[in-house]
């Protein structure tokens, strides 16, 4: 266990360290870009270099992402420019908004997927097979803004039951939750989708196991079968997919938030690098990668849980 | 539910010999048709192939020409099928333009990362060693950074263009491709074949080339079908965001991005595009599952 712990921790840190520096380098590699980006396209050239010169941006690149690295570890992230405040700051509401969405459809998505999958897989080529296979294909064949333009055309559009915004300003006479309700279906939908799938096909293989034959033969009701003897098998393999789908759901809902106009961490990334919010770009690819390591743990520990085969 | 067990759980798949074999090429493509869902994806992406490569007779309008005297009334009408959007283009022109450079630069993505992928998961599965540490170590990283995040990083570092979408794809899809030959490599490297060449004294790259690699096409070609619905999809998503092809030429996940904005007046602005790009994706993911249940059936 500890060897596991340790050889994690090592991996976490390389990747910070790797990723971070490829960032950095993307975005400072030659002296004057950072200058250039700070003053606009319309700064004359003497400008440009007496910033470089004013922030010491002519040293080597591996000096300042040392010192990035140094004030970094002290909490010290920079200003972010394009929303005027401390980068922690910035990102922490963010991230926050974030993750208030992806609480709620992470929560919708295990049952709903869980109870999905195990239901097409339990009978394979079954006509609910078909219909469950059929409906996660579509649902992840859907792109998340063409799916939010779909459901928006009929529940704000046509039947006017929901707000087509969720900016969690409790203006226009829309609840909270109301406003939630269309960003997180969208996201379930899709995520859905592939999750269903993943689950589906596990328990299609568990239930050829012999396991199960003889759980058949020796007379047990179907329902116990799958209850007592297939899911929790074939849970196994998806429990990784299923905790990645919070990397998903953090990072990687940019264009739900964007088409509902979200305030929250995938848009602030957006944004700051249509702006070029050098700082706040840096630190926000940190923690999305933090958090992508952090979630491939969880998947293993998980699976080691699940697994006591391979808990050696 | 407590129903009798039905018989399926029981029942042992008769032997694949006893089934119809048909050979060559033909008889693989001749065979899609016995999967519902390989035929109607395959339908699919036929039609938008045939609408792609007869835009220029398809369309009724130029893509970009605006016609100011329709922005009257833009909802779909006798001179404009699908409507016009704000800028007065007929969107049916622009859906059938659009399709093009979907349509060149989602596969084009998937044979790069393919290669790519293939032969870096052919060298880390069959040379092993540190090949095969830095392979895993780097394709780890890769897939652990959140993708959509890398493009808009690197997009609006370089700009965005047709070649600089296809190179993103391809760097970031490569290491799923490779992480899959390279379990398929060490499976196969054990093969009496592979001995076989090597007591030949076949060099490795012979090896990986020749005996392995047409060994590993079954999963990698659903892979490459699959892979090219989710780049459709990242296409539309780059577009949609702002960060996809450059205007004014038609995309179809710019067209969104400009007309969403206005759903609550005009809906079939962003309508018809999305129901274009969504037909295309779902064709592509139901060939994928037909030729997935074809592969398993033999």
């Amino acid at each position: 266990m500890a060897r596991f712990a340790a050889k994690h921790l090592v991996f976490l840190l390389l990747t910070l360290f790797v990723v971070s520096f490829l960032v950095f380098a993307l975005n400072e590699f030659s002296p004057g870009d950072v200058a250039r980006k700070e003053l606009g396209a319309y700064a004359t050239q003497d400008q440009v270099d007496a910033l470089t010169k004013r922030l010491r941006l002519d040293r080597p690149l591996l000096v300042r992402y040392a010192e990035y690295l140094g004030k970094a570890a002290t909490g010290d992230l920079g200003y972010s420019a394009r929303f005027k405040a401390p980068v922690k700051a910035v990102i922490w509401k963010h991230l926050a908004n974030t993750a208030l969405l992806a609480a709620i459809a992470f929560a919708c998505i295990v049952p709903f997927s869980m109870v999905l999958g195990i239901l097409a897989g339990m009978r394979e080529s079954s006509r609910l097979d078909r219909a469950i296979l059929l409906f996660s294909t579509l649902m992840a064949s859907i792109p998340e803004f063409a799916l939010g333009v779909f459901l928006a055309s009929v529940f704000v559009v046509w039947l006017g039951w929901l707000p087509g915004t969720a900016t969690l300003v409790a203006g226009g006479g829309w609840s909270l939750s109301a406003q939630l309700v269309l960003p997180v279906a969208v996201i379930v939908l899709f995520d859905a989708g592939y999750v269903i799938s993943m689950i589906r096909a596990s328990m299609v293989e568990v239930m050829q196991r012999p396991y199960i034959r003889t759980a058949v033969l020796k007379g047990l009701p179907f329902y116990r079968v799958i209850l007592g003897h297939a899911v929790r098998n074939a849970m196994i393999n998806p429990i990784t997919v299923i905790l990645l789908q919070i990397n998903y759901l953090v990072a990687g809902v940019v264009v739900v938030e964007t088409v509902f106009a979200y305030p929250g961490f995938g848009r602030m990334m957006l944004e700051a690098a249509l702006f070029k919010d050098i700082a706040l770009i840096e630190a926000g690819a940190l923690v999305a990668v933090g958090l992508a390591v952090l979630t491939n743990i969880l998947g293993d520990v998980a699976y080691m849980i699940l697994d006591p085969r391979i808990r050696a | 539910m407590s129903t009798p067990v039905t018989a399926d759980v029981l029942t042992v798949s008769p032997p694949a010999a006893s089934r119809r074999r048909a050979r060559g090429w033909w008889g693989r493509v001749a065979r899609l048709a016995d999967s519902t869902p390989a035929t109607v994806g395959a339908a699919l992406i036929l039609v938008w192939v045939v609408v792609a490569a007869l835009a220029p007779l398809l369309a009724p309008y130029a893509p970009n020409s605006n016609d100011l005297a329709a922005l009257a009334s833009t909802t779909p009408s006798r001179a404009h099928w699908l409507g016009t959007d704000h800028l007065g283009r007929d969107i049916l022109s622009r859906i059938v333009w659009g399709a093009r450079p979907v349509l060149v630069i989602a596969p084009l993505a998937v044979l790069g990362a393919t290669a790519l992928g293939s032969l870096l998961g052919l060298a880390a599965g069959y040379k092993r060693g540190w090949i095969d540490l830095v392979v895993t170590r780097s394709c780890d990283i890769v897939l652990s950074f959140p993708v959509i995040i890398l493009y808009m990083i690197i997009l609006t570092h370089f700009g965005s263009s047709a070649w600089n979408i296809v190179g993103v794809l391809t760097l970031t899809k490569a290491p799923i491709i490779a992480r899959i030959v390279r379990g398929l490599t060490l499976e196969l490297r054990e093969r009496e074949y592979v001995a076989a060449a090597k007591m030949r004294g076949e060099s490795s790259l012979y090896i990986m080339l020749v005996e392995i690699l047409p060994n590993a096409r079954g999963p990698l070609i659903v892979d490459m079908c699959l892979r090219t619905g989710y780049n459709i999809i990242i296409i539309g998503v780059l577009g949609f965001l702002g960060i996809g092809l450059p205007p004014p030429d038609p995309d179809w996940g710019g067209m969104v991005k400009d007309t969403y904005g206005m759903m609550m007046v005009w809906p079939h602005m962003a309508l018809f595009p999305c129901a274009a790009i969504s037909s295309l994706v779902v064709g592509f993911n139901l060939l994928a599952v037909g030729l997935r249940e074809i592969g398993l059936r033999d």
